[in-house]
């Protein structure tokens, strides 16, 4: 009994040796001195004679011992594999076939003797050569002898046909994986139709979906048998999920196999020399996802080898090797599939972009000077662009790249490019392992339920309580949370959704961090819920172009859900552009004029451990890794959006010995001063976080650099006097902007075209103890005095947007405002020599914040002193 | 005036019902009576719970779970430009196909099929606001009232988002 299933198991394990080995042997016809091949076929035989000879099966024993001296002899390297020789071998797998055969159906040997079989392998081994000798012993002895003649047909079976469709499958797996051992799984594929496939995916979605509809039910009952049932259930649906996902998966290399030829032709055409290297070919994805990204692969590959790479010559010019560079790289990450395709070829250059944008009307002039240099390369992506400077058949007609953005973005991707003048580009794709179902998370924001994609997600904050809520900030229009050292814009998803606001006090804040184009926001919704596997489901062609929503899915509660398309959400909300940008526009400056508290960006320096500056003079913050910045003469430069940012240590200029002579951290924090064109940068060791406080100075500071000092958030910090920071880097620039002030008890108004220089004033101002308000023009200007009692007004004489003579010759016209006293600030040198005489009552020169200070105090008294007069 | 227009096309005809009798799925939307031709229409529901759809224009009234699809439905009203349905009467559905897939018509109240006769087949009369002449495909003369065609691939074809 025990002896039959130890049978059992032999045949079982003989049957499965012997494919591989059908497969092995031909594989080895194409490598013959494939030592690991040879070796693997080898110990194969070996097993199967060593077995039978156990169990007593001498003709089984007999043939695969002869066999296996011949095996031997190969690898040992005395002769090498002829057709006929494994012609021969295989008519000996067939034979040991049937004879398993024979054994599992009648427990014993069939009793043949394969003598012809047997002779010839004798003669095969002995002579090292059976060319000539198997044809002719084949034919004198097949006719006569019954043996033979049942023998051959069968044995001309494998010959034939196994062969000639292995050796297909088998080259196909050798030239793929270009492992001995992948051609063993060949054996065991199948072909299926893709329709097929199809099906079995939505059945898949189907099932999924009804899965959760019962694990829903169940949730709510008390039954353990159905509860079993349920959990049973959900298991074997997750398992068959990822099975049948499983058979759609393609590796890359599908379609990246085309592209060595694509390139190839291109760079033959434009005379250009171009290698191509593919990383990642195995990479695997959603034979749907495969079809949707070859054309915009393609395309992306054609841009680089026409545009991105130079000519040689050009090359050489610059220094680089003559032949071009271009890497395709595929890979795994969190849940998604990334594919890169850099070049290292002239790179982008973002002033070009905008020129043609400007010049193909797809951005206005003034805005295009807003972009930041990554937004100019997203110019790129817009419809009927192209910057080739001349139309080639190969690419260039201005109709690729926003296909291809369309194209990625539609199954749920995103593209994102990065470039560097000179030194190439990097197009990179972030794409879905697979589009019918994906997981997402389930919120509530304004009485509905949405669901956002898992591939969007970054992570889940909550702010307790009252506290939690302030930890939410204006800047100017727009909400911003403090998180970890980077400013998160902020978004209620039920006013981008025009949903009515949650009533309910909520204890706490709830915000989706979600990531869309590279840019970072954060969402605040009413609840977050589970994350669930959903089946996204395609909304009606009515609905197209809405873009808020990727599609929609049914619940487990048999509920459509919408699914939030977090880009279209994101542009809806306003908070992909860059938000310090944003707060700079003339409207936002103009909120912010009506604030009395006062936003303050705090840090340290050297050692001084709490530094404060207005956030509003604040243009942007950076981080750079120490190895990009350079030292030039005894400052340090960084290249920076296409310009030169000088940076300055702090502590330097605050007079820290120690400031001077540290080490660079890495990286490096930045904080960037920005007016017009103009760049400056301040070194700081950390930034430590913003915080709204209106405060008054408390102690003055002699320290070069420091306005004072007051107490925010409970702690004692400095106040930075930025223009003696700045002039005292050796920064000119700040001469460019221009003030007004005037002062009282009762508000100043400060009208200036250039939100920098109001911001500034406002800081000198309020940090002297006097309200502020702010004007960005004349009409503005005259607009606010009507409403508010204006002590003073701050302006300049000449100015882009405004013009304060003006301004002043209008108030004088109007009884209520005739009276107010106008205080001019004044370029040194310039306005200097026109002396007063105009409109003003007084002129301070620009950024001389002592002066300023004294002159208004001076006009209060002398305005005291005639309403006491005027009261006597 | 609109007498002579209506009999003008009646002697061009329409390629749509002039030259055989056709049943119509039949229904009312607030006063007016329309139809839709019995083979476009896949089912007629009573109120499905609709899941609104924050942003989308407003005649999308929202989307609906049909057996595992997910339909969007659109209100009639507001497509013909008549006053929005009084709270608490619900809106039936009519489900239409289209090579896109599914949409369902709300309107007011399910009549019965009917039978036309071709040959009573005229253009939609002159002088109905801008919004309801453009839905109504023609009209057939029946004994003592109108029957409206729908002029369904305008609600089928259209993007209401552009």
């Amino acid at each position: 009994m025990e002896d039959q299933e130890i049978v059992t198991e032999f045949l079982i394990e003989s049957s499965e040796n012997l494919a591989q080995f059908e497969l092995a042997l031909v594989d080895l016809e194409k490598r013959p001195t494939d030592p690991n091949l040879l070796a693997s076929i080898f110990r194969t035989i070996h097993t199967i004679k060593g077995t039978c000879g156990f169990f007593g099966f001498s003709t089984l024993e007999g043939l695969t011992h002869i066999a296996e001296n011949i095996l031997s002899q190969l690898r040992n390297g005395e002769r090498r594999l002829t057709p006929d020789l494994t012609s021969l071998i295989l008519e000996t797998v067939d034979a040991v076939k049937r004879e398993l055969v024979s054994i599992e159906t009648t427990g014993k040997e069939s009793g043949e003797g394969y003598e012809n079989l047997r002779a010839r392998l004798v003669q095969a081994s002995n002579e090292k050569s059976i060319v000539e000798k198997a044809p002719v012993e084949k034919s004198v002895t097949a006719p006569p002898v019954g043996a033979g003649q049942s023998e051959a047909p069968l044995a001309a079976l494998p010959v034939a046909g196994a062969p000639s469709v292995d050796t297909d499958v088998a080259a196909a797996e050798s030239e793929k994986a270009g492992a001995a051992s992948a051609s063993h799984i060949a054996g065991f594929t199948i072909r299926v139709d893709v329709g097929l496939l199809d099906k079995l995916m939505n059945l898949v979605g189907e099932l999924v979906l009804a899965r959760n509809q019962i694990m829903q039910f169940n949730s709510g009952q008390e039954n353990e048998i159905l509860s079993g049932s349920a959990q049973r259930l959900n298991l074997i649906t997750t398992q068959l999920q990822e099975g049948v996902m499983k058979t759609r998966m393609q590796p890359i290399g599908v379609i990246w196999s085309k592209l060595p030829r694509v390139v190839r032709d291109l760079a033959t055409s434009c005379g250009k020399q171009i290698e191509l290297e593919m990383d990642g070919a195995d990479t695997e994805l959603d034979k749907s996802i495969i079809e949707a990204i070859k054309d915009p692969l393609t395309h992306i590959v054609r841009n680089s080898c026409d545009h991105g790479i130079e000519a040689p010559a050009v090359r050489a010019s610059k220094g680089k090797p003559a032949q071009g560079r271009l890497t395709l790289r595929a890979y795994h990450e969190g849940g998604q599939v990334n594919i890169e395709i850099s070049d290292d070829g002239g790179g982008i250059d973002a002033g070009k972009v905008k020129q043609k944008a400007i010049e193909k009307g797809l951005v206005r002039a003034e805005d295009a000077d807003r972009l930041s240099e990554r937004e100019a390369f997203n110019l790129i992506f817009l419809p009927g662009f192209s910057t080739a400077e001349k139309t080639t058949s190969i690419s260039g007609r201005g109709v690729g790249m926003d296909v291809v953005k369309t194209n990625v973005e539609k199954i749920g991707g995103l593209v994102d490019l990065t470039s560097r003048h000179g030194q190439g580009t990097t197009i990179r794709i972030k794409i879905p392992l697979t589009l019918a179902i994906i997981p997402g998370l389930v919120i509530d924001s304004g009485g509905e339920r949405f669901i956002i994609p898992q591939v969007n997600l970054l992570e889940l904050l909550r702010l307790e309580g009252e506290a939690g809520r302030k930890q939410i900030e204006r800047i100017h229009d727009t909400p911003v949370y403090w998180r970890r050292g980077t400013l998160l814009p902020i978004a209620y998803l039920n006013e981008v959704l025009n949903l009515p606001a949650n009533n309910a006090e909520a204890e706490a804040v709830n915000i989706v961090v979600v990531q869309a184009e590279d840019r970072q926001f954060g969402l605040v919704v009413d609840a977050i819920h589970d994350t669930q596997e959903i089946v996204v489901k395609p909304l009606g062609k009515q609905l197209k172009g809405l873009n808020a929503y990727a599609g929609a899915t049914i619940m487990g509660d048999g509920k459509v859900v919408l699914i939030l398309d977090v880009l279209g959400i994101g542009q809806k909300a306003g908070v992909l552009s860059e938000i310090r940008e944003k707060a700079r526009g003339d409207k936002a400056a103009a909120d912010l004029s009506h604030e009395k508290r006062q936003t303050f960006l705090l840090f340290r320096a050297g050692r001084f451990e709490r530094l404060a500056v207005p956030l509003s003079l604040v243009a942007r913050l950076e981080e750079f890794p120490r190895e990009r910045i350079e030292r030039a003469g005894d400052k340090f430069v960084v290249q920076y959006r296409d310009q030169i940012l000088e940076l300055t240590p702090i502590a330097s200029v605050l007079g820290d010995p120690l400031g001077t002579f540290t080490e660079l951290a890495d990286p490096t924090q930045v904080i960037v001063f920005s007016e017009g064109d103009q760049v400056a940068g301040l070194i700081v060791d950390q930034i430590l976080d913003i915080h709204e406080e209106s405060i008054r100075i408390t102690k003055k500071s002699d320290r070069v650099g420091l306005s004072g000092s007051a107490v925010i958030a409970g702690k004692v910090t400095d106040f930075l006097d930025l223009p003696a920071v700045l002039r005292a880097a050796g920064e000119e620039w700040l001469s460019l902007s221009a003030k007004p002030a005037s002062a009282l008890r009762k508000a100043v108004l400060v009208a200036d075209g250039s939100a920098f220089s109001r911001g500034l004033v406002r800081n000198y101002l309020e940090l002297a103890g006097h309200p502020v308000i702010e004007a960005h023009n004349e009409a503005d200007a005259l607009e606010k005095m009507e409403s508010v009692t204006v002590s003073a007004v701050v302006t300049s004489r000449k100015l882009p947007s405004l013009n304060g003579r003006k301004l002043v010759d209008e108030m004088r016209k109007r009884p209520a405002l005739k009276e107010i006293l106008v205080v001019e600030l004044r370029d040194a040198g310039n306005d200097a020599a026109e002396n007063l005489g105009g409109p003003f009552d007084a002129a301070v020169e620009r950024f001389d914040r002592v002066g300023l200070l004294h002159t208004l105090q001076q006009m209060r008294d002398l305005q005291g002193m005639a309403q006491g007069s005027r009261v006597n | 005036m609109s007498t002579m227009t209506t009999l003008e096309t009646t002697s061009t005809g329409h390629d749509e019902g002039a030259t055989l009798n056709r049943q119509y799925a039949t229904f009312s939307i607030g006063p007016l009576f329309f139809g839709i031709e019995v083979r476009q229409v896949q089912e007629v529901l009573r109120y499905l719970e609709l899941t609104p759809m924050p942003l989308a224009p407003d005649v999308v009234e929202g989307l609906m779970n049909l057996r595992g699809q997910i339909v969007t439905a659109v209100d009639m009203r507001r497509m013909l430009g008549l006053p929005k349905r009084k709270t608490g009467e619900a809106a039936m559905n009519i489900v239409v196909r289209s090579e896109d897939g599914l949409v369902s018509l709300l309107v007011d109240e399910i009549e019965d099929v009917i039978d036309v006769e071709a040959g009573n087949y005229e253009q939609a009369p002159a002088g109905l606001p801008r919004e309801q002449r453009e839905m109504i495909a023609g009209v057939y003369k029946l004994e003592g009232r109108l029957l409206l065609v729908l002029a369904t691939d305008r609600v089928l074809q259209a993007n209401f988002c552009k």
